[in-house]
């Protein structure tokens, strides 16, 4: 983190961080109830493609993790395994107030509290749901992020990487996802 | 054969890049518009691929690697031989054998990196985009062997030229519709459009060939499917719209049949891959085989037709 507000970037930097400002590709790990909120944000009513912004089939494909809600600790694995897969420049947004604090499922045994002790959070959109303004709205805030080079979570990712393992080995024991497929 | 040559054949692809990827760009907003919605600005395409190609990658073996280089290098060498306009960078090399043969060294060259990524799902994606691909072309194939028999020659130059003597009745389209019908349902196929897409279909096998692909493989995947975009509806505007006299004319029937390619896209649903077979070699098979019965008995002197 820079500590006066001069840009720092190259000129390179500078026009990487417009094209990925541009073009943002999603994942949506919808295990959580804020899924219901996409496809009308998606569809003809709010028309999110307008922004430059569309699905993805795969986390190989896409720049943004979105997390939608509640993660219990079974499919909170998944999500980091997913995460990285995903190729840098890679943002996580997470939505609605389960992953700020819990939401309603904050003294649940089996749901996680906050998602930025386990993985970088580079944009909250808060609500229990956020309507499709408010995720348009949040996805403004975060093209402008990028274009302006302040959206640096997996950088943190990297360089605080010992300290996002150790709270996700103590929460999941173990962050390891048995491969049913190739056994 | 010399370095002009060579030019040329740079200048014809970066052109059609532009071209394609401006076009598919408009079609975005054309495809939002048909679904009520405002669309994407018309450059969304280029911020998308230029964006793809500054983001990191990731191999998963050299195969993986060469086989995107060997698809995109072939793809490109096949947009070499396409004539636009009566403007061939390489003079007498735009035999329609040529430009099939090496279009499937692209398709294989993509097949083989697919799957070398090791993932099921590409695995399930080349085997439907393989069977696609058997599927289309061989409705495709008889009614251009008909037509090769028709005016004894293959090139496609020549196929043009042949095409602009007179007015608008001397098209291809015109003159054999039901051969005209079967190539543009084949076109739909060939571009992997609506209803011919399930080698692609992200919801059903996370986008089939291109799983693994992210960053700059992927950016490299878009340019190589924008240049085969061309190179097929370019063919099919060659060989059944009469070319163009001119680069405009050429242009605007190129624009009016991806457009209309697209608008048909979005109206339809998805076939299963047997339901695709079924349907290419029931329907376009039987109309390829109807329109070179018709070839022969009208070449032969007979009348079919009072």
């Amino acid at each position: 983190m820079v500590l006066n507000d001069k840009d720092m970037r190259s000129a390179w930097e500078k026009v990487e961080n417009y094209f990925q400002g541009s073009s943002i590709w999603m994942k949506w790990y919808c295990t959580g109830c804020g899924a219901i909120e996409l496809p009308p944000t998606l569809t003809s009513r709010f028309d999110m493609e307008r922004l430059g912004m569309g699905p993805m089939a795969t986390p190989r494909q896409a720049d943004i993790l979105l997390i939608t809600g509640y993660l219990s600790f079974k499919t909170l694995r998944r999500v980091i395994y997913s995460y990285e897969q995903m190729q840098e420049p890679k943002y996580i947004v997470a939505f609605g107030s389960c992953t700020v604090n819990g939401g309603i499922y904050y003294d649940s045994y089996s749901v996680m509290n906050r998602l930025d002790f386990y993985l970088p959070v580079d944009l909250y959109i808060a609500g229990c749901m956020p309507r499709p303004e408010a995720i348009l709205n949040g996805f403004k805030e975060l093209k402008s992020m990028i274009k302006a080079g302040k959206a640096e979570g997996y950088k943190k990712y990297k360089e605080n990487y010992e300290w996002y393992r150790k709270n996700q080995i103590h929460s999941l024991k173990e962050v390891y996802v048995k491969d049913e497929f190739h056994e | 054969m010399n370095l002009i040559n060579f030019l040329q054949a740079i200048g014809i692809v970066l052109f059609a890049f532009i071209f394609q990827t401006s076009l598919t760009g408009i079609n975005r907003k054309i495809t939002a518009r048909i679904q009520r919605r405002r669309g994407p600005v018309w450059y969304q395409q280029f911020l998308d691929i230029f964006k793809a190609l500054t983001k990191t990658s990731i191999t998963h073996g050299w195969i993986y690697d060469f086989g995107v280089i060997m698809a995109l290098g072939g793809i490109a060498a096949t947009l070499m031989m396409v004539p636009i306009a009566g403007f061939e960078s390489f003079p007498g090399m735009d035999n329609i054998f040529i430009i099939t043969y090496l279009l499937a060294v692209g398709m294989l060259g993509m097949a083989m990196s697919a799957s070398g990524s090791g993932n099921p799902w590409a695995a399930i994606g080349v085997s439907r985009a393989l069977t696609s691909m058997l599927a289309y072309d061989i409705p495709f194939m008889l009614v251009m062997i008909g037509l090769i028999f028709k005016f004894d020659t293959a090139s496609l130059s020549n196929f043009a030229a042949l095409q602009q003597t007179g007015s608008i009745v001397t098209w291809n389209i015109i003159k054999y519709p039901i051969g005209g019908f079967v190539a543009l349902i084949s076109l739909q196929g060939m571009l992997g459009k609506k209803p011919f897409d399930n080698f692609i279909a992200p919801a059903e096998i996370a986008s089939g060939p291109m799983v693994e692909y992210g960053g700059k493989h992927l950016g490299m995947l878009f340019i190589l499917h924008e240049l085969s975009t061309f190179i097929e509806v370019g063919l099919i505007v060659n060989i059944f719209f009469g070319g163009g006299p001119t680069v405009i004319a050429f242009l605007v029937k190129y624009v009016i049949v991806y457009t209309l390619t697209n608008m048909v896209s979005q109206v339809l649903a998805r076939f299963k891959v047997d339901q695709m077979v079924m349907f290419y070699y029931k329907v376009p098979l039987a109309l390829a085989f109807i329109q070179g019965f018709i070839i022969v008995i009208t070449n032969s002197g007979g009348v079919l037709w009072f």
